[in-house]
């Protein structure tokens, strides 16, 4: 039981991990894709924050009367990750807009059709 | 001089980076192509000197900042990354001059600056990969280099070009966030990130099951960049449909530093023969084998010349793979040497195919025909690229195949050897199609008035046209580096 709720975070991460992974395979909606994308990131910035965490440490401020702070070095990682998603979403959801003005539709297997049909 | 000198591997990486945003505000014209130009020949030189700095007097260690190693950022160049980055800066400086012509004719005049700009960011993120020593620093570096490719793919003409630069984000990202993962894992048990740090601090914990998923997210992840079988599916239809620039630099350099990272992390992140003791090798011979075969089966089926070549360099990635599986000193110098042979066979049959796109406008198969007698030069490209292709002796691809099969007969693998020789055989059949179609098919009326394609492009497919027979007879040089980088990284322990 400890082994479960002991390690709540990480049953949360793995649980998100797989729902937008299995959104990004399952779903033909490009813009859901891109939900599910999100998600699948997510659930690896929450596994980041999990892994700085030092029992009974505080946030990483300098602050008198404190000795155990929280790693901050993944904090920084995870700033820099939550930008590159930032512009992988930015430029995914162009080319969606670009792929709907060209196509008519942001759905997979309609997009297929019209691309075997001419 | 020394001042420069003490940069250099910190300027590879950051002269393209400054000069995206200055190219990307030039006016329209020929201005933006003539700054991408200069930049990437300042590349090529500075990645020459660098090569020839590290074979001389050894491995060069740069702080960024200062800041000492493993707490700063530090770039470690020795002679695997020296290599690949002269690599890709050469790639870079031999495509610019042939992008003139072919992008005023593919890109809109408005959208060329743009262009420009993204490629060199691309370029910077590439040379960044082959340059830096922190695991953390290679993947916000593979995801420029990602970033810009996604962008410059779906600047094709074709509306297929969107969905496949959807498609290749789509696995691009998957590929790049698990090896996100991976490196929080190792850095949940290590604490650090600096590449030479976590080589000596692994071992330790080798046995924690977390190092073991962390190793296999990352592999998972660069297999997934690499386009390794049967994680390729982004890539026939990226190359297809991409602009011809970007499918000549692309298949010429992105899959190669993808490779790079591969060899880095199996021998040099995870040391003491760490991949031995897992299933990682025999599944990269596995998976060579059925793209060597499959890929090749692919490609002799295609009806558009493109996307022909973008299923034979899943083959050859196969062939690099075959090299990796071996654990050999001899696989790894045969998959170093592949890596740069495909470079120049691959970056010349594109070129090739981007002149007649640049004279016809399509490669399909039945809109070519008879252009051989039309295009001449072009044509004698795509034959001295398809038999180095194919591995004929005095070409590039006989150098890496040659050893190949030596790595293979080492270990006695006889159902490789016999699988590098019919995937050979494969390559004869679907370069042989590619010739038949270009000369022995009798021209139709459009064709007949067709001239050969401007000098600007013909001059840069024959330079590495010529380097294919060049390395394909001196092989001093490249089997030299080849084999002292796979010293390098450890694998003569194997």
């Amino acid at each position: 039981m400890e082994v479960v709720l002991g390690h709540y975070n990480y049953w949360v991460v793995i649980f998100l991990m797989m729902t937008g992974f299995y959104t990004v395979i399952n779903r033909g909606n490009l813009v859901k894709k891109i939900i599910g994308l999100n998600i699948f990131q997510v659930s690896v910035f929450i596994l980041y924050i999990s892994i700085s965490t030092v029992e009974n440490g505080t946030t990483p401020i300098l602050k008198e009367g404190f000795e155990v702070y929280s790693n901050p070095l993944p904090h920084v990682l995870i700033l820099t990750a939550i930008v590159v998603g930032v512009a992988t979403t930015a430029l995914a959801l162009a080319l969606v807009v670009r792929i709907k003005e060209a196509y008519g539709t942001i759905e997979e297997d309609e997009i297929h059709q019209r691309d075997h049909s001419l | 001089m020394s001042g420069l000198q003490g940069h250099l591997s910190l300027l590879l990486v950051v002269i393209p980076l400054i000069a995206a945003p200055i190219v990307a505000v030039l006016p329209r014209g020929r201005l933006p192509w003539a700054g991408a130009l200069l930049v990437t020949a300042v590349c090529a030189v500075l990645a020459g000197m660098q090569l020839w700095s590290v074979v001389h007097d050894g491995v060069i260690s740069y702080e960024l900042g200062g800041w000492a190693p493993p707490w700063g950022i530090e770039y470690r160049i020795d002679a695997v990354n020296a290599f690949v980055a002269l690599i890709v800066a050469g790639i870079a400086a031999v495509t610019l001059p042939y992008a003139l012509l072919s992008v005023e004719q593919e890109i809109p005049e408005e959208q060329a600056p743009l262009f420009y700009a993204s490629f060199l960011l691309c370029l910077c993120g590439l040379l960044g990969i082959t340059q830096t020593g922190d695991i953390f620093n290679v993947f916000v570096f593979l995801e420029i280099s990602s970033l810009s490719s996604y962008a410059l793919v779906s600047l094709g003409r074709k509306r297929q070009a969107l969905t496949s630069a959807y498609q290749y984000l789509v696995m691009g990202t998957i590929g790049a966030t698990f090896f996100l993962i991976g490196v929080g894992l190792i850095y949940s048990q290590t604490g650090t990130l600096n590449i030479a740090d976590l080589a000596e601090r692994l071992p330790a914990v080798f046995d924690h099951k977390t190092v073991h998923t962390g190793f296999a997210f990352i592999v998972v992840g660069v297999a997934l960049k690499l386009a390794l079988f049967p994680l390729h599916l982004w890539l026939p239809n990226a190359y297809t449909y991409a602009p011809t620039v970007v499918t000549i630099f692309l298949a010429a350099t992105a899959t190669k530093v993808a490779l790079y990272l591969m060899l880095r992390v199996l021998f040099t992140v995870f040391p003491n023969n760490f991949a031995l003791g897992t299933p990682t090798f025999d599944l990269f011979v596995i998976s060579g084998i059925a793209a060597i075969l499959i890929a090749s089966v692919y490609a002799i089926y295609q009806m558009d010349v493109k996307r022909l070549l973008a299923y034979s360099s899943v083959a050859q990635i196969g062939y690099m793979a075959l090299g990796i599986g071996f654990a050999s000193a001899m696989g790894v110098t045969a998959a170093l040497l592949h890596l740069f042979n495909h470079a120049l066979m691959k970056g010349a049959l594109f070129m090739a195919v981007g002149a007649i796109i640049y004279r016809v406008g399509s490669c399909r198969m039945d809109n070519i025909h008879g252009l051989g007698r039309r295009m001449p030069w072009t044509f004698g490209a795509i034959i001295i690229g398809g038999l180095s292709l194919v591995g004929v002796p005095g070409t590039a691809g006989f150098i890496s195949k040659w050893y190949l099969i030596l790595a293979a007969l080492e270990q006695q693998a006889w159902i490789s050897v016999a699988v590098i020789l019919a995937g050979s055989l494969l390559a004869v059949v679907y370069v042989g199609k590619m010739i038949e179609a270009l000369y022995f098919k009798p021209a139709s009326e459009a064709n007949q008035s067709l001239k050969e394609a401007p000098l600007l492009l013909v001059i840069p497919t024959w330079i590495l046209a010529l380097s294919n027979l060049y390395f394909g007879l001196n092989t001093e040089l490249t089997v030299g580096v080849a084999e002292r980088a796979a010293e390098v990284l450890g694998a003569t322990g194997l």
